[in-house]
């Protein structure tokens, strides 16, 4: 009797308590925040002029598939999310939404994004959309995340798409400049995750997650991402020799730079634990400031030339 | 006869509920967003609406 009893009891539907803000938590805000400003600059950098309401489409549809990206990275990865401590508040680990309803909600979300941005934008924009939520789920999240040190360095081109699918909605073509934004992104990606990874390495080691630090350790960790930071530096400034960007973006590449690479060095030469420990996570904060100082200066040029072109 | 008959099947708590009720407003807002972008682009096209670029 006591067995029925209990089976019922299992078989009983589960009622969800998610609320809102759980929801939004799957769609990784900050995350989108990101992703929004990097798609901004691709669209204002871009030539032509776009009618506001299909900019405002096409920002709204980038963020709803970079949010549908992070809810369906978080429905495949509630395992390891609850093992570490950075990931373990998240709404599945915490048992708020289960795995199928992330799954379902970022389907959905992903669904809509893609198709709402081809049939009101266009199709190479809405086509590349869900190249990136692809590229981020199933090659990043399912196949690299879980197998080799190089997941965020391939994973990384997931992230550095959002300004190339902007300018696509723009013009409905691709060209040098959406993909200089690309390399740029993709080139931050290392140096800015490894920097994560060096200060939050028992939590990857916990979660068996073969990141950098864990299978190659700390000190070829901090090589990698100095070598990786002496790229994007040159990457970054690129732009304004070869023709594409002007003086204002060059030079502020080049301090931003500067700062990037000093506290790369900073972290490849500290290795005591409490001076390391400081040092990467000041790559770290540095790393978030420069990429949105240096796509803020593009978009503060693109302002500013609408504004006062003479003197552009 | 003046006897309430007790619900059958699942009763949720108020904070099931409450819950339930929120994310169903959020639904229908997301759809109301999403019916006056389609007005909204159909406006700004015009004709060229139906004009699919590749």
């Amino acid at each position: 009797m006591s067995v029925v009893e209990n089976n019922a009891i299992e078989l009983s539907p589960r009622i969800s308590e998610a609320d809102v803000a759980d929801y939004i938590a799957l769609l990784k805000p900050r995350v989108m925040s990101l992703v929004i400003f990097t798609a901004l600059v691709g669209l204002a950098i871009a030539p032509g002029h776009l009618h506001p309401v299909l900019a405002f489409t096409s920002i709204l549809c980038i963020a709803v598939g970079a949010g549908a990206s992070g809810a369906l990275n978080m429905a495949l990865e509630g395992d390891i999310d609850a093992l570490m401590s950075r990931t373990a508040n998240r709404p599945i680990p915490r048992g708020r939404v289960t795995r199928p309803e992330a799954l379902a909600f970022g389907m959905t979300l992903a669904f809509f994004a893609v198709m709402t941005l081809g049939i009101l934008v266009n199709w190479i924009a809405g086509a590349l959309l869900a190249f990136t939520i692809f590229f981020y789920v199933v090659i990043y999240t399912m196949a690299l995340k879980r197998w080799t040190a190089q997941n965020i360095v391939i994973g990384g081109a997931a992230g550095a798409l959002p300004p190339v699918v902007a300018w696509a909605a723009a013009t409905g073509s691709l060209a040098v400049e959406p993909l200089l934004l690309f390399l740029i992104i993709f080139f931050w990606t290392p140096p800015h995750f490894w920097a994560l990874a060096l200060f939050r390495s028992d939590d990857y080691a916990r979660a068996g997650v073969p990141m950098l630090p864990v299978v190659a350790g700390p000190d070829a960790t901090r090589l990698q991402i100095l070598l990786y930071t002496v790229v994007l530096v040159a990457v970054a400034a690129a732009p304004w020799p070869l023709g594409y960007f002007d003086a204002v973006y060059g030079v502020t590449s080049l301090i931003l730079g500067a700062g990037m690479l000093a506290l790369a060095v900073n972290v490849y030469r500290r290795r005591e634990r409490s001076e390391a420990l400081r040092a990467s996570r000041g790559l770290f904060a540095f790393s978030i400031f420069y990429l949105f100082a240096l796509f803020a200066t593009l978009l503060i040029e693109v302002v500013a030339r609408a504004i006062a072109p003479s003197i552009w | 006869m003046a006897d309430k008959q007790q619900p059958d099947g699942i009763v949720l708590t108020e904070a099931q509920k409450k819950s339930r009720r929120q994310r169903s407003i959020a639904i229908a807002l997301a759809l109301g967003v999403l019916v006056v972008l389609f007005f909204a682009v159909t406006m700004v096209k015009g004709p060229a609406v139906l004009v699919r670029p590749m």
